[in-house]
């Protein structure tokens, strides 16, 4: 056995593995939320359309985020594995027991497994969709000198090749964009109250299990340092398992009763 | 004070065990644990049945022999003693108190309360000790050691491996236990010869124990009799992933 095998199926590996995929998953939650704050934005989707071609087709975001499903998947099912593996380690369990430790700790692979199953049912609403169903477009004509849109929405049997047409029209001074309307499609499914509910309650679980997992990947790091871990604890708790969450719920209550 | 209690009584490894019911009359509030049971296996014996058997040496919470699940604690409700110092003071007349075995793969039950944890002095075979030069011991300030290292180091080395942070640990883990080992040579210069190799082994030799991986609950840390600090398990990682990169061996 070579010792990187050795090393990453040791105890303390396995969980390296945990911890690294874990965080890495972490910025993509940043960034995801960032980009989907365009959802907010009052422009009939222009803005939001426009960043779903950006990300399903600029190549380097393209490979990032097939890179991003493999390490879900692996994070995922390691986790799972791992779990599995522990529980192994007490065969007989005890008659009595008063944790000592935090609910959330101690239930990272329920809130884990709550996730995946969010995200087959995400993935599924608005990824498969995306990329493999004939969607509505709609085209946008923006006014270059105000900012100005005027959107369209194109009959239900236009179509085209490409992700996106843009022209220019140089006397009116107007540009024109048709894309496919992945906004309407999330506007339209936010409206059924069972799908807001369950998007609300999954983003309880992304705070549950980051409450403990944020924490505790730097633990398994070896960062430890009373210097440090009080801000890694603090990042932990407000931006991850609190404001991130909000941020995300918010998107399906916004779109449920305000829009 | 009357207690009543429900012991695991299980003959042997092989055989399967269960709760059994006693009840102790005339128990004395300044009693330890222990003695508690002494008073009633001196009753069961009178009786002609098998007394408990359940591990205990120097009943002053320095030699780590006492092992007792109670009421879903290790060592009973009382933070940082064992349970030789855990008194009957701390229960109510009439309570009834359900008393375990350490649950753990790698700790089979011998009969009763009493498991097999030589599985962490395999452990502590496999690296917990550093090289000794013969001769006489040389002057104590030839080595400097801070204060701040020193201290640290003695925290760790409390560890009196009484196997509570595995009892108390969802995955039955033995991450406090080696930490602990691992800290209280790392931080001094006496352990840095075998620095390197003694993360590695010991991480090595605990896998394959049977303990669990670690999941920073912090459980082992919060039911420890000596109080040993979480911040031993992050030492733990960075000293046995900085010897799996570092390390001459393939």
């Amino acid at each position: 056995m070579s010792w990187i095998t050795k090393t990453l199926t040791s105890s303390i590996g396995k969980k390296l593995l945990m911890a690294l995929t874990g965080l890495f998953l972490c910025t993509f939650l940043v960034v995801h939320l960032i980009g989907n704050l365009q959802l907010f934005k009052n422009d009939g989707g222009y803005a939001f359309n426009n960043y779903a071609v950006f990300m399903t087709t600029f190549p380097l975001i393209k490979i990032v985020s097939y890179v991003n499903y493999a390490l879900i998947l692996f994070h995922a099912f390691w986790g799972l594995y791992i779990t599995y593996k522990n529980r192994q380690s007490r065969p007989i369990g005890y008659a009595v027991v008063r944790n000592s430790s935090s609910v959330f700790s101690r239930n990272m692979a329920v809130m884990g497994t709550i996730l995946l199953v969010y995200l087959v049912v995400h993935m599924s609403d608005f990824w498969y969709r995306y990329h493999n169903e004939h969607l509505p477009y709609v085209q946008y004509t923006e006014q270059v000198s105000t900012g100005q849109i005027s959107t369209t929405y194109l009959d239900d049997s236009y179509t085209q090749e490409v992700k996106k047409i843009e022209t220019f029209n140089e006397e009116a001074g107007t540009r024109t964009v048709i894309v496919k309307d992945l906004y309407g499609v999330v506007s339209y499914s936010f409206q059924n109250i069972l799908l807001v509910l369950f998007y609300v309650l999954a983003m309880f679980a992304v705070s549950f299990h980051l409450i403990h997992g944020f924490q505790s990947a730097f633990q398994t790091l070896g960062w430890s340092h009373p210097k440090y871990t009080p801000l890694v604890k603090n990042i932990g708790v407000w931006i991850f398992a609190i404001l991130i969450p909000i941020g995300y719920a918010a998107m399906p209550i916004y779109f449920y009763f305000i829009k | 004070m009357t207690i009543k209690l429900k012991v695991w009584k299980q003959k042997n490894a092989n055989s399967s065990g269960h709760l059994e019911n006693y009840t102790v009359d005339h128990v004395s509030p300044d009693m330890s644990f222990l003695e508690m049971f002494d008073v009633l296996n001196e009753q069961l014996v009178q009786d002609n049945k098998e007394p408990i058997a359940f591990d205990h040496d120097c009943r002053e919470g320095i030699c780590g022999m006492c092992s007792m699940y109670i009421n879903g604690q290790p060592h009973g409700p009382l933070k940082g003693v064992t349970t030789c110092q855990l008194h009957m003071r701390s229960f109510k007349d009439g309570d009834t108190i359900v008393v375990e075995p350490w649950r753990a793969s790698a700790f089979p039950v011998i009969k009763d309360l009493v498991v097999d944890r030589t599985a962490m002095d395999r452990v502590i075979a496999s690296g917990g000790f550093v090289s000794v030069n013969t001769g006489n011991a040389q002057d104590a300030n030839n080595l400097p050691i801070g204060k701040d290292k020193a201290d640290m180091a003695f925290a760790a080395a409390a560890c009196i491996g009484c196997g509570a942070c595995v009892a108390a640990c969802k995955n039955a883990s033995a991450m406090l236990f080696v930490s602990a080992k691992v800290s209280q040579l790392a931080l001094l210069p006496q352990g840095q010869p075998e620095r390197e190799v003694r993360a590695l082994n010991m991480v090595a030799q605990m896998d394959s124990e049977g303990f669990g991986a670690c999941t920073n609950t912090g459980a082992c840390a919060a039911e420890c009799p000596k109080e040993i600090s979480l911040d031993n398990i992050a030492r733990l990682n960075r000293e046995f992933l900085g010897a799996s990169i570092s390390s001459q061996e393939l």
